[in-house]
């Protein structure tokens, strides 16, 4: 067994004195409690402070538990991404003319949590709810590239929906490896034959994909002739999603 | 307009900040700018706003709006205004400053004033010029105001160094030049919400100045929505002001609702309603209101009748805030899909009375239907029923004195992102009900307007191929669900009443 490592046994004592103390702690005093030099001391609650896991009074300089260390138990709400998204997924579906989806991972699934329409007037319905294989569509791939689950892909059943369905668990991370290394997923017709989606990862704390937002739609809209998609559209994409990664910044 | 003139301009002069967004000949967003300013409230039940202030950021706005998107003041065709309407201001013409800060919509020190107006002999002759009850949120009563309180203002009101108006005229006159040969107007659909202009003619009415003796030197004059007001010499130096509106109709406009019948409703802290009647005033007799729609250059203006809902995403807030049920208002749909129903829970948000349609100022807000089996999710969807049969109400009302047919609804404003409540919407108004691509319906009309004067678009049918769907709920509740969840929510009102009276 591995020895224990000593400063992260100190930062977690560190926190539950401060856990356990009602009022804010000065410095002395938590490092009268822990037994530690007072440098020391100093040291493991400002890097505490640094990730968010502690506070510190600005007036009498003391130390308190800081609001990350409650979120981290919390993962983010469905609807609360739906409301950040919506400014740029109207956007985007205006600049791009294609339809738009944002997604997020149920399982084996993706579960689409928000859907602009193609802008051009022809009937449609509303999307929201529904299910998608993880690794027929692009909000799937740059979902599972961005999880901390990936391992997870040779647990998927890889029903094949097309000649290009990716049904091997090695196609599957090829996939995943060749997502990370653009920072964008593209999917030529791996669910629908000639329709192709280009998804990005909406990424929060240590680059967690808590959501993916695509473009999609006929395959000659969204992929030049050589497979590529159209010029300026990844970036339109990459674009919305950063954004929308911005404005969840201050929820957790 | 020069040929490489390929945008349009807004400004949305709000309640709480003022934005400059910068649209393209698709009706599509290409940039935005905003700086908040202070509410002040002096007093309890006072709020204002320093002009100055106002005046200050939209100097600061239009030019941060051409730069996010790396434009020129050549490449904009027109310059349009939406305002947060009834705020009122009056400033001195040879200085360009304001005589007192500009007292705001939703100040509240004009009740007395407003009080008489009801009990005098001329109430009904406000009902029959202005197609308006005499009340406290319209702007002429707030003019009174600071003519009784703002020392030496009467007598320097009758020489005409004095100038009145809402804030679209404040900015305009400001835009064109101040002091120096400002121009001095305001739009139809802001005149409308002052109980000075007659509704029918689109003039000020000598009548209704008499009873609030009102000096008519310090009247803007009244415009159409669309036309070209004057240039600007500051802010987008060249550029013509084209348009002006207040924010409902403004959305109303942006939406596209053009022709009568057609509806939008703004979802936000309250939700206002607003649908097209055509060419027919339709007087309420259930607290709705007649106002104008717009009204473009040489054509007989389209009018509309108007139904508030104080209470909507407030309800939520309340339920976050109040409550702490929820961490943040989305998370509210989150709780409320996890039971399929209200559990027989409804609650009725008078929270300072009813308002449209009942007009029951001691009604006080109730959670009715209480049993051991409704949980916090059961009340989640209370909340969202609320907004939804309240919409209800006021379409009701609107049909009834109308006549019109009521086919679709048309929504806008943050409460749209919560799809349970925009289902629930469609479900009991049983119409479609629609999300356009572009949400910024307010910034939108005003844009419209001004592209209109100077032939950037060039007519109605123009806009309406601009209107893009980006999302629709179909009605799906059975007839018989809608009846009893109706009668239910009518039990609940009617619970509400009287309450404040007996307390």
């Amino acid at each position: 067994m591995p020895r224990a490592i000593q400063s992260i046994e100190r930062a977690a004592a560190a926190l539950h004195v401060l856990g356990a103390v009602a009022e804010p702690v000065p410095l002395g005093e938590l490092a009268r409690i822990l037994d530690l030099p007072k440098t020391t001391t100093h040291g493991i609650v400002r890097t505490l402070c640094d990730v968010g896991f502690v506070e510190q009074q600005p007036e009498t300089g003391a130390y308190s538990l800081g609001t990350g260390l409650s979120a981290l138990g919390r993962h983010l709400d469905p609807h609360l991404l739906r409301s950040r998204v919506t400014n740029w997924a109207d956007g985007l579906a205006a600049r791009t003319g294609l339809e738009v989806q944002v997604g997020v991972l149920r399982g084996p699934s993706v579960e689409l949590i928000a859907h602009v329409f193609r802008p051009d007037g022809s009937p449609q319905r509303l999307r929201v709810g529904e299910l998608q294989p993880a690794h027929a569509t692009a909000l799937g791939h740059a979902l599972l590239a961005w999880s901390p689950s990936a391992a997870r892909i040779h647990e998927l059943e890889l029903t094949a929906y097309t000649p290009s369905t990716p049904t091997t668990g090695v196609a599957l991370a090829r996939a995943m490896r060749q997502a990370r290394r653009l920072g964008w997923a593209g999917v030529d017709g791996a669910l629908t034959p000639g329709t192709a989606g280009v998804a990005a990862p909406i990424c929060q704390h240590a680059g967690i994909g808590v959501g993916a937002i695509a473009v999609v739609g006929p395959r000659d809209r969204v992929l030049q002739a050589s497979g590529a998609p159209h010029d300026g559209l990844v970036e339109q994409v990459v674009g919305a999603a950063q954004a929308t990664a911005g404005t969840l910044r201050d929820v957790l | 307009m020069s040929g490489r003139s390929r945008y349009v301009a807004a400004l949305d002069q709000g309640t709480t900040s003022t934005r400059c967004l910068v649209f393209d000949h698709g009706g599509r967003m290409v940039s935005v700018a905003q700086h908040e300013h202070a509410q002040l409230y002096p007093e309890p039940g006072w709020a204002e706003h320093d002009p100055t202030e106002i005046w200050a950021n939209t100097l600061r706005v239009l030019p941060e709006a051409l730069d996010v998107a790396g434009l020129e003041v050549g490449d904009v065709a027109s310059l349009g205004i939406a305002n947060q309407r009834e705020t009122t201001i009056v400033w001195d013409r040879s200085t360009g400053r304001p005589v007192a800060p500009a007292i705001t919509w939703q100040d509240t020190r004009t009740a007395d004033i407003v009080s008489q107006l009801q009990h005098s002999p001329q109430a009904g002759l406000f009902q029959e010029v202005c197609g308006l009850e005499p009340a406290g949120y319209f702007a002429a009563p707030r003019l009174r105001w600071l003519l009784d309180h703002v020392p030496g203002l009467q007598r320097r009101a009758r020489t005409g160094e004095l100038a009145f108006g809402t804030v679209e005229s404040w900015l305009i006159w400001n835009l064109t030049g101040g002091p120096d040969g400002g121009v001095h107007v305001t739009d139809v659909t802001n005149a409308s919400r002052t109980l000075l202009m007659d509704i029918h003619t689109l003039e000020w009415d000598r009548r209704l100045l008499d009873v609030l003796d009102i000096p008519e030197e310090l009247l803007p004059e009244i415009r159409p929505n669309a036309q070209v007001y004057g240039t600007c010499t500051v802010g987008l130096p060249g550029v013509p002001i084209g348009g002006a509106f207040g924010d409902q109709q403004a959305a109303l406009f942006g939406q596209t609702c053009f022709a009568e019948g057609e509806a939008k409703c703004t979802y936000g802290t309250g939700a206002f309603l607003l649908m097209n009647t055509g060419s027919t005033i339709a007087p309420s007799s259930r607290g709705l209101i007649s106002t104008v729609a717009f009204a473009l250059d040489d054509q007989p203006a389209q009018y509309a009748t108007e139904g508030s809902i104080a209470v909507a995403g407030a309800l939520v807030q309340w339920f976050r805030d109040a409550l702490e049920m929820i961490s943040s208002a989305p998370e509210i749909e989150t709780l409320a899909r996890r039971v399929d129903d209200n559990g027989g829970c409804y609650i009725v948000p008078a929270f300072a009375g009813l308002f449209a349609p009942h007009w029951q100022p001691d009604a006080r807000g109730v959670v009715v239907g209480l049993t051991s089996y409704v949980t916090r999710a059961h009340l989640a969807r209370a909340v969202l029923e609320a907004t939804a049969w309240q919409s209800a109400e006021v379409v009701e009302a609107m049909v009834a004195d109308s006549g019109m047919d009521f086919a679709t609804l048309r929504v806008d404003g943050g409460m749209t992102s919560n799809h349970l409540l925009m289902q629930m919407v469609a479900d009991v108004l049983d119409v479609p009900v629609e999300r356009p691509l572009v949400s910024e319906s307010v910034s939108l009309g005003a844009a419209y307007a001004a592209g209109l004067a100077v032939g950037y678009w060039p007519d109605l049918e123009g806009l309406r191929a601009n209107w893009r769907r980006a999302a629709m709920w179909e009605p799906t509740m059975s007839e018989g669900s809608r009846r009893r969840g109706r009668a239910e929510w009518d039990r609940a009102v009617a619970r509400t009443l009287d309450w404040a009276a007996e307390a």
